[in-house]
């Protein structure tokens, strides 16, 4: 599928939110793409700004918060330029959503089985058998035995890792181009989260979905991701092609992302491990420079003055000091 | 305080549980969720407890903490039924850091309230005493003096993990119970509250249960690893052994759904 337009094209995205007289900017001039069949993760610390900036895809954003886009299309279509009703065509549809938490996402007065096949009547004009049907076949697909029973249970019946299936599947129903998936496999074990990482790129492969998916587990992200975006404090301090990213990160906010995790084998056991000293900004000012500086290891002041970001092919970073290729700024203070 | 110096050990012999099903009706049968659990902690020691939901850890840890009485077997406190101590001398011994420091912190009550409520409880010094105790030991977890005065809401995850994790230490404990204490933070906190335990471990020889279902995080704290499946040892071990040259096959299911990001040149230079 070689279409000349991405499938999802982002630029210049903006959150801000307003308490009071105070406006918080807490999402500046992001942008990205998403291709057809690909996974764009987003990673960062509690607060960055990740779930934020996948709300705004949908305007599903909190009253308090108000997006500010340049450039937001999706299949080619400029989305601002939609009304509420051609979006919540789009919503569920084309472009469908799975958050984290599956048991505050279900309804819990109404059956599995209702819940799938109002999505799908709600945008299709099908019968009610014909979604019951297509209800059955994806509760199958996304690895769920004894689908007809579980089709008439209510969520709370149901495991936590059941539950994000039937949320995957209520997804799928109506053959989205399109997935947006917030931390969705966070709350479950570790063997369940990696059955269901299969399925969702077994899925991807079949359908060409598009997808983003938001995380702060850098493990996840290297085994599902395409592209890479590292958010911090509402910026994108890091992007490019996830390998080039994770193999070789020239920011310093990523790099010690990547040492804070404790690799048996390479890491000493019982040894204090590296970790980021202070917290995420609050942003109730404007931040002058690099806003990582202050928990920065190597900033130095020329990082408190506006800097543009660096590139090295489609690999961007917003470091002043990680300019020269093959050189990392953390690197040049450790040896 | 010369209580440092001494090892004390608990463990759990041979226990078994099942939970009592009194439905409203009828008496549903038990439902069996530990079957012969052997684990013993000692002072200066970790073990690492690995296993799903529903594979037992949250009982084992009621058990070591006499939060729960075994069907069979024995929860033995350096040679002594723990049941035999009083609810308060237990509380000195053994302590709990919970997961979610979001939901184990009363709300309504300043950090310095939380963390003199222990001494209060057991009587332990007056006012001004207990209030240097509090200082001493937030001062051991790293939070600023400043935090005394301020509600939870006011914190940040890994900062609320400090505070549960001082007050737990408040009756200095020998032994502490901490189950997931890292699951709901980001990386860069969890690798702080882990320098801590480890901190605080080496400084007063406490013994740890460490709950998790990362196996990269147990293998990096703990000395044994206990591999815990429907409620039955599968197995057991040092760490890196377990980790390296897992013997059971649900362990190396467990250490193949830990995902790491890749071990590149750029990481391997970490610990240069």
């Amino acid at each position: 599928m070689n279409t000349p337009f991405p499938l999802l094209q982002v630029d210049g995205l903006c959150v801000d939110i307003h308490a009071g007289a105070q406006t918080k900017h807490v999402v500046r001039d992001v942008g990205f793409s998403v291709q057809r069949g690909k996974t764009l993760c987003i990673v960062g610390e509690s607060g960055c700004g990740k779930s934020l900036t996948a709300l705004s895809i949908l305007d599903l954003l909190p009253a308090a918060a108000e997006r500010r886009v340049r450039q937001l299309r999706f299949a080619g279509e400029d989305m601002t330029a939609l009304d509420a009703c051609a979006l919540s065509r789009l919503r569920g549809a084309r472009i469908a959503m799975i958050f984290q938490d599956p048991m505050t996402s279900l309804n819990p007065v109404f059956t599995v089985g209702t819940q799938l096949t109002d999505v799908l009547r709600r945008h299709r004009p099908v019968s009610k058998g014909e979604a019951w049907e297509r209800a059955l076949y994806l509760l199958q697909r996304v690895g769920i035995t004894n689908a007809e029973e579980r089709l008439r249970q209510y969520p709370f019946e149901l495991s936590g890792g059941l539950r994000q299936r039937v949320m995957i599947a209520m997804a799928l129903m109506c053959g989205p181009e399109l997935l947006i998936a917030d931390e969705p496999t966070t709350a479950l074990d570790v063997t369940v989260q990696a059955e269901l990482l299969e399925l969702l790129k077994d899925i991807q492969r079949e359908f060409g979905l598009g997808m983003v998916f938001i995380s702060h587990d850098l493990g996840l992200v290297s085994k599902i991701a395409d592209e890479l975006i590292v958010m911090y404090a509402g910026d994108i301090v890091e992007s490019g092609p996830a390998q080039a990213v994770l193999n070789a990160p020239r920011h310093p906010y990523t790099q010690m992302l990547l040492r804070c995790i404790p690799r048996p084998g390479s890491t000493q056991a019982k040894s204090a491990l590296p970790s980021i000293a202070g917290t995420v900004p609050s942003l109730d000012t404007p931040i002058r420079g690099c806003t990582f500086a202050d928990r920065c290891p190597v900033a130095e002041s020329r990082c408190r003055e506006p800097f543009a970001a660096m590139a090295t092919g489609a690999h961007r970073y917003l470091c002043v000091k990680a300019g020269a290729p093959h050189t990392s700024p953390l690197a040049q203070e450790t040896v | 305080m010369n209580a440092a110096a001494q090892k004390h050990t608990l463990a759990l012999e041979n226990v078994s549980f099942a939970y009592g099903q009194a439905g409203l009706f009828r008496r549903s049968p038990p439902a069996r969720v530990l079957h012969g659990v052997d684990i013993r902690i000692s002072s200066g020691m970790t073990v690492g407890l690995v296993g799903e939901s529903g594979s037992g850890k949250s009982t084992i840890a009621k058990l070591m903490l006499g939060l729960a009485t075994p069907d069979e077997g024995r929860v033995l406190l350096d040679g002594q039924p723990l049941q035999a101590l009083s609810r308060l001398e237990r509380a000195r011994t053994v302590q709990m850091v919970f997961q979610d420091p979001y939901s184990s912190l009363n709300p309504r009550a300043t950090i310095a309230e939380i963390l003199a409520a222990p001494l209060r409880v057991h009587g332990i010094g007056d006012t001004a005493s207990r209030s240097a105790e509090v200082r001493r030991m937030m001062d051991a977890v790293g939070l600023v003096p400043a935090f005394a005065q301020r509600y939870p809401r006011e914190l940040s995850g890994g900062q609320r993990q400090r505070v549960a994790i001082a007050r737990a230490l408040m009756l200095q404990p020998r032994i502490v119970v901490c189950d997931e204490p890292t699951s709901a933070l980001d990386v860069s906190v969890q690798s702080q509250i882990l320098n801590l335990l480890l901190e605080l471990q080496r400084e007063r020889g406490l013994g740890y249960l460490f709950v998790s279902h990362n196996l990269a995080v147990v293998q990096h704290i703990a000395d044994e690893i206990v591999v815990l499946q429907g409620g039955r040892v599968v197995e057991r071990g040092a760490a890196e052994a377990v980790y390296f040259r897992p013997g059971h096959a649900y362990t190396r299911q467990l250490i193949g759904a830990t995902l790491l990001p890749p071990d590149g040149a750029f990481a391997a230079g970490v610990t240069a």
